[in-house]
């Protein structure tokens, strides 16, 4: 695990300044029609967290699955300890040393932790049965070693979001790694759990590990990183120092552009309540929950993962059904059974999870666009093509989606523009209430940006809008009122212009 | 990536049909239909009978059963579920219909075939749409269960129909018009019609979106459930016109006439190019799906092969099918890292 143990400080720093880690030359690979790596190059040295950036469709996924072994380059070099090396196929990047924590889990739920960081390479006896005691103790020391606190036997279908990545980071450590790729691993991690993988990643540092951190999130890569190399259009457009640069010129060299400052509300806008939630609960996911949405306004609902958020908008829109409590729509009492009652209403939710809960993958943009209100296309049964395309022209213009054509499946795009997908196909029922949870997850600074300008203006032109975000930045930026949400229950209401993110945070951990 | 790709699709949208990447999406989408003529070329060459009208209209009637029930199927399947249970269903209609016509006219037995498939369609759409149970459960359990209502009808005799000269019921099984037999006419005119129903109403649409992805949908207002259930009545539907051919055609029945007949079904579906995994599919996909399988068993007849070789090649035909639609999306044979 130490492969540094028998060199002393001053040597270990002598063979750091000598050679990189892993050095990628010239990398060039194309495909149909596109060129997804230019040229590019890229280090990593001993002990660094070098951050790769860039918007959606930049190269970064295609530069990782080079390296992981996924593509094979067409042009250049990729030298490992200043040895050239081809890397053919994923089982040979990880002997090599290089291992690739991806977004999405790829772990056995039904198995436990131990089996899931052995898989592939379970220890056996000699009559090629499992040796499970070697294997729980393999595992436990490496689970001791990143301070996890679970245990080697329990499966994985019990540990939380943020524990099975430890898992995913433990079978990592199998292959004694040189380089470990961590692509956007805090997307659904809490703060506290955040704070673990830092560490983590701290000590790989320390044992002189190569990391190549991937994320939107300028925050976290100010804080862990000591390079940032930023890909735009294919291109490597520049390799910062950490320590030397702002997050403005990291976004000007990602998107070409500075990203303007807080879209403003027009002023006297707002007008009469929307909706009202008056003590709404449901079982124990939230209680007593009361707000109002105008006219014209935007709020911000913030709160930690599990606080109820989510739920709640799933109430409104019912998919959830309320055990006490009230939702009005413009002033009167309304049932809502179910998303048709809802959308009846002219209530719309964009969810949190664009690709299980607000796309069809392997549909055209113009059929996901027009799944919410087929009745509206076509009050016979019949299909209105003509409709539909109408629907898909006037929001892909809105809404500036790059999208191929309207037939593209919508898998195709990437995050930014799926999620264009998903706001067009609830604009496109006229809304009065749009309720948008997690908007921009996932998603690059530039559409991100894009999104919440879409947002203000969408209030401009008199919807009510409830945004749902962890992201503080976001909530602060985009809302004109936030409400803090604290284990189901409403813990406070702030004016976004005047509120103080000490306030905020405090809000939303009770006290 | 994004930007090239905007600029490409929308010059070559209309007005470049003959483009490089519409002559790929063509044989990528097509991939089966191509395979299809390359067959039927093949097999007649090697045949001088095999081209000719008797022969092909001979393949079209012989697989009308199976299509019939398959077009049902595929609807299902587009849905995202199976459905196992339309073997011992045709078995259970045909001898419905069969029984029942000698015992209260021809009219009287149709309608009440047709309410008892709609009723086992409808509890198959119950358990797996409302219920939300497993769909291949549901429907095996179905299959084995009719089998049983079946013989506890029969009592184990097999049924016929006493006066086969005086009835207008063997319009279904043997009559001609328009020098085409009424079994391909039923075949076809529903494929025309389930295929209509499948791109241009409402309805078609949201099988396609529940299918694909069934939770996105209920976000999107779809009412789940209710298209299940109705994917049910259809398939069920079909499988009761397939038993109106066969009863017809035969004039009696054994009560396990349909043994078996769900396998060939979902061979059919599956080598047209319908995914089992649900959200896309089509009606054309399957006939010609299915009557690639009626034009191996003919061919292979013609050339001198015992009926049974069929089974073999059938087998060969889908996976080669199957293997090469999932390695033209994978770009390679097999996976890396085998």
């Amino acid at each position: 695990m130490t492969p540094v143990a028998h060199h002393t400080q001053s040597e270990l720093d002598d063979l750091k300044a000598k050679a990189p880690l892993l050095v990628l030359d010239g990398v060039t690979k194309t495909f149909p029609g596109v060129k997804a790596l230019d040229d590019v190059s890229f280090e990593v040295r001993h002990g660094e967290v070098h951050a790769l950036l860039g918007e959606n469709g930049a190269g970064k996924s295609t530069l990782m699955k080079v390296l992981a072994g996924n593509h094979q380059a067409e042009r250049g070099q990729v030298h490992l300890e200043g040895e050239a090396i081809r890397v053919a196929n994923p089982l040979e990047a990880k002997k090599r040393g290089i291992v690739l924590i991806h977004q999405e889990l790829s772990l056995v739920p039904e198995m436990t932790v131990a089996e899931n960081i052995f898989l592939g390479s379970l220890p056996t006896t000699a009559l090629g049965i499992v040796n499970w005691r070697t294997l729980f103790d393999r595992a436990g020391r490496i689970l001791d070693q990143l301070g996890c606190r679970f245990a080697a036997s329990d499966k994985v279908d019990r540990l939380s979001i943020a524990n099975r990545q430890m898992v995913e980071i433990a079978r990592a450590l199998v292959f004694t790694p040189k380089v470990v790729v961590f692509d956007e691993p805090t997307a659904s991690l809490t703060d506290a759990e955040k704070v673990v993988l830092f560490d983590i990643i701290e000590r790989l540092k320390e044992q002189d590990v190569g990391i190549v951190y991937i994320s939107h999130r300028m925050d976290e890569i100010f804080r862990l990183s000591d390079r940032i190399t930023v890909l735009r259009d294919g291109q490597v457009s520049g390799t910062l120092k950490t320590a030397e640069t702002t997050e403005d010129e990291v976004t000007r060299l990602m998107i070409g552009r500075s990203l303007e400052g807080r879209p403003a509300a027009a002023p006297g806008a707002i007008g009469e309540v929307a909706l009202e939630l008056k003590g709404l609960s449901c079982g124990d996911l939230f209680r007593d929950v009361s707000f109002s949405l105008r006219r014209g306004e935007v709020v911000g609902m913030y709160g930690l993962i599990g606080a109820g958020r989510t739920e709640i908008a799933e109430t409104i829109f019912g998919l959830r059904t309320p055990d006490a409590g009230e939702i009005r729509v413009h002033g009167e009492v309304v049932q809502i059974a179910s998303p048709p009652d809802a959308i009846r209403h002219g209530i719309a939710l964009a969810p949190e999870s664009r690709k299980e809960q607000g796309l069809v993958l392997g549909m055209s943009c113009r059929d996901n666009m027009s799944l919410a209100q087929l009745e509206g296309v076509s009050a016979t049964g019949w299909l209105d093509r003509g409709a539909e395309q109408a629907i898909y022209d006037e929001y892909a213009e809105r809404l500036a989606l790059k999208s191929p054509s309207w037939r593209t499946p919508v898998v195709n795009l990437s995050g930014g523009n799926q999620q264009k997908v998903v706001l067009g196909k609830w604009l496109s029922t006229r809304p009065e209430i749009l309720i948008v949870d997690e908007p921009t997850r996932g998603i690059d600074v530039g559409s991100k940006s894009e999104i919440h300008a879409l947002i203000r203006r969408l209030a401009a032109s008199g919807i009510a809008v409830l945004v749902i975000s962890s992201e503080m930045p976001e909530v602060l930026g985009v809302s004109d009122r936030i409400l803090a949400l604290y284990h189901g229950r409403l813990a406070a209401e702030f004016d976004a212009a005047s509120v103080t993110e000490d306030a905020l945070v405090q809000a939303i951990s009770g006290m | 990536m994004a930007k090239a790709d905007a600029q490409a699709g929308r010059s070559s949208d209309r007005q470049r049909l003959i483009s490089g990447e519409n002559v790929r999406r063509i044989l990528q989408t097509q991939g089966i239909l191509i395979a299809f003529i390359l067959f039927l070329v093949a097999f007649s060459l090697s045949s001088d009978r095999f081209a000719s009208f008797d022969n092909v209209s001979t393949v079209f009637r012989q697989v009308s059963i199976i299509g019939t029930i398959a077009l049902g199927v595929t609807i299902v399947v587009i849905g995202g579920n199976l459905d196992l249970s339309v073997g011992s269903l045709l078995s259970f209609t045909t001898v419905l219909v069969v029984d029942l016509h000698d015992k209260i006219g021809p009219t009287g037995a149709i309608l009440v075939m047709f309410a008892a498939a709609l009723a086992v369609g409808a509890v198959n759409g119950l358990l797996v749409g409302f219920a939300r149970l497993n769909s291949l459960i549901v429907t095996l359990g179905m299959l084995s269960a009719i089998q049983g209502v079946t013989l506890i009808y029969t009592g184990g005799q097999n049924v016929d129909i006493v006066d086969q000269e005086g009835t207008w019921f063997t319009f279904f099984g043997r009559d001609f018009l328009l020098g085409i037999a009424v079994p391909t006419w039923i075949f076809l005119v529903l494929a025309v019609a389930l295929h209509i129903v499948l791109t241009r109403t409402t309805f078609g649409r949201r099988v396609f979106a529940v299918g694909g992805n069934p939770t996105a949908s209920a976000f999107s207002g779809v009412r789940r459930a209710r298209v299940v259930f109705s994917t049910y009545l259809i398939s069920a539907a079909a499988t009761g016109c397939a038993a109106l051919i066969l009863g017809s055609r035969v004039m009696g029945s054994q009560n396990n006439v349909g043994q078996g007949y769900e396998l060939l079904v979902l061979a059919g579906v599956i080598l047209g190019g319908t995914s089992l995994l649900g959200g896309s599919g089509s009606i054309p996909k399957t006939v010609i799906g299915v009557l690639i399988l009626g034009f191996i068993q003919n061919g292979l007849l013609l050339m001198g092969y015992p009926y049974y070789a069929q089974w073999l090649v059938t087998w060969v035909v889908i996976i080669l099918a199957v293997w090469l639609d999932v390695a033209s999306k994978r770009g390679r044979l097999f996976t890396t890292t085998s």
